[in-house]
């Protein structure tokens, strides 16, 4: 465990050097981050306007704190293993990492939460102006932002042991960009990032409840905003839970399996 | 007409280079496809709750949506390809290869890379445009055409010199190869008409980073709503961008040192 830690605080420092180095990565990504959901809020302010002030039960105020909130909670749980994996095993990279004494993954969870440390303040910052600018409001129970807290963790735990299972895929094929981008796409939609899963067809909604997609976005979104009974709110985190132990054993075989495939270039 | 037995020949050259990799097509056509269903899924929601978006009928906005793969198929076809080699090669020192063929540096530059399968993105793209005109039922006159026409050609010299632009910053500061990703994440506010935007937004999309000539400029002219002062300054910006973007490129040139020399 105390090695583990020092890893942890090693990658931090890491990180943060590298994050220093290339300011202008992080500025350029900031702005991907914030301006897809600033435009779907944008585009359903307009249509929230145009049919007397609301849609469904979403008001204009409420679709501005859905997609702030909502803005935040991508930022929390985001990964780019998907896109960094590929390059690990085709230039061979990986195989420094399999020679240490810890799991890969470690350093990455590492990474990652030095670097939204790092950017968090940034987008809080942006989100408290857009809040101002589009007149957003909440007000949740304070039952609803006490269990906000575990259940943003969970999201965070759920979507990187996924998104860190299926970047395995380069394990077996270097074209990785069509399965990443399928992914995307559902993503998109059953985690409520286009509209809020409400809005969407009937279908579409039942099988947003199957698939892990809205537990990891549009659950804890909805549940800071207000909008979740307490019941609702305990088959979310059920569900949330049954998905974290389904990725863990997915991880765990797929990666014993794509170890045994890798075989770095030069080796 | 000596440019464009360049541009063949690294056609051609690229070409060859990518049959070796026949799969690549069908992997392109089904992200295509992927890319063009996500869009026509987000329409189809928000249109199931209003009827006209910011003065747009669906159908128009669908031919937006036309627009926007078009000209986001000729940034990854020929645009890009070639500033990122150009990017990369002030960087390792290759550029040198370009600057000694008897041929003007800044075209070889731009033409030398080609993406073939980006043109499955322009078919697409043509072909959402061409179902959303004929569902418009609008007669598409000469004249409207000619605009649609110079609005494109007019929209693809911007991107084409604010992407050079972008490029020649290399040879001041060396490691710049994100700098095209800033366009691409942008590009995709292109999808809806800017004029939905709140103005902060509007300009920055027109002006810092100039989307709206590529994607809503064009729209605009085939569902009549053109202007002739928005046509003449977009022609107007195009030549002005085009000169500046040679500039940058003469001045960034002489600062270049070469990796042997």
């Amino acid at each position: 465990m105390k090695h583990l830690i020092q890893l942890y605080v090693q990658q931090f420092k890491t990180t943060l050097a590298m994050m220093f180095q290339y300011r202008a990565s992080l500025v350029i990504w900031t702005i991907g981050q914030v301006l897809e959901p600033l435009v779907y809020l944008i585009v359903w302010l307009v249509v929230a306007k145009s049919s007397g002030g609301s849609v469904g039960s979403y008001t204009t105020t409420d679709f501005a704190a859905y997609f702030i909130v909502l803005m935040l909670v991508n930022q929390v749980t985001y990964t780019w293993i998907m896109y960094e994996f590929e390059h690990r095993v085709r230039e061979g990279v990986l195989s420094v990492a399999l020679l240490k004494p810890v799991h890969p993954i470690h350093s990455d969870i590492a990474d990652n939460i030095s670097s939204k440390i790092i950017t968090l303040p940034i987008m809080i910052t942006i989100a408290i102006i857009f809040v101002f600018a589009f007149h957003a409001s909440v007000a949740p129970p304070l039952w609803a932002i006490l269990v906000f807290i575990p259940v943003l963790l969970l999201a965070f735990s759920v979507r990187f042991v996924l998104e860190w299972t299926l970047a395995q895929a380069a394990f077996w094929t270097t074209r990785v960009g069509a399965i990443n981008q399928s992914y995307f796409v559902a993503f998109l939609f059953l985690s409520g990032q286009i509209a809020p899963l409400t809005l969407l067809p009937h279908p579409v909604q039942i099988l947003s409840l199957l698939l892990p997609f809205r537990w990891l976005i549009s659950f804890p979104v909805e549940l800071l905003l207000g909008r979740l009974t307490m019941v609702e709110t305990l088959i979310g985190l059920g569900a949330q839970f049954g998905w974290l132990i389904v990725s863990i054993i997915l991880l765990r075989i797929v990666w014993r399996a794509g170890v045994k495939v890798y075989t770095a270039v030069g080796a | 007409m000596s440019y464009f037995r360049i541009f063949l020949a690294f056609l051609r050259v690229n070409i060859y280079g990518e049959t070796a990799y026949r799969i690549n097509f069908i992997i392109q056509l089904f992200q295509s496809l992927l890319n063009l269903g996500m869009t026509l899924g987000g329409l189809a929601i928000i249109f199931t709750y209003t009827n006209l978006l910011g003065g747009w009928q669906p159908n128009e906005v669908l031919a937006l949506v036309g627009v926007y793969f078009l000209i986001g198929g000729i940034i990854r076809l020929i645009i890009q390809p070639g500033m990122e080699q150009l990017i990369e090669s002030v960087r390792d020192g290759t550029l040198d290869f370009r600057l000694t063929k008897p041929a003007d540096a800044q075209a070889i530059v731009s033409l030398q890379r080609v993406e073939i399968w980006e043109i499955l993105e322009i078919i697409l793209g043509l072909g959402v445009l061409i179902y959303a005109l004929v569902k418009l039922g609008e007669i598409i006159g000469v004249l409207q055409a000619a605009e649609f026409v110079l609005m494109l050609t007019a929209g693809g010299v911007i991107i084409y010199s604010f992407f050079l632009i972008l490029s020649t910053l290399s040879f001041w500061f060396v490691r710049v190869e994100n700098i095209l990703v800033i366009f691409q994440s942008v590009y995709e506010a292109g999808r809806w008409p800017v004029s939905l935007y709140p103005g902060w937004l509007r300009y920055g999309l027109t002006f810092i980073i100039p989307v709206a000539f590529a994607t809503t400029i064009p729209a605009e002219a085939l569902t009549s709503r053109l202007n002739w002062q928005t046509l003449v300054g977009a022609i107007a910006l195009s030549i002005v961008l085009f000169i500046v973007s040679r500039i940058f490129w003469k001045t960034g040139l002489k600062r270049y040192s070469g990796a042997s020399a």
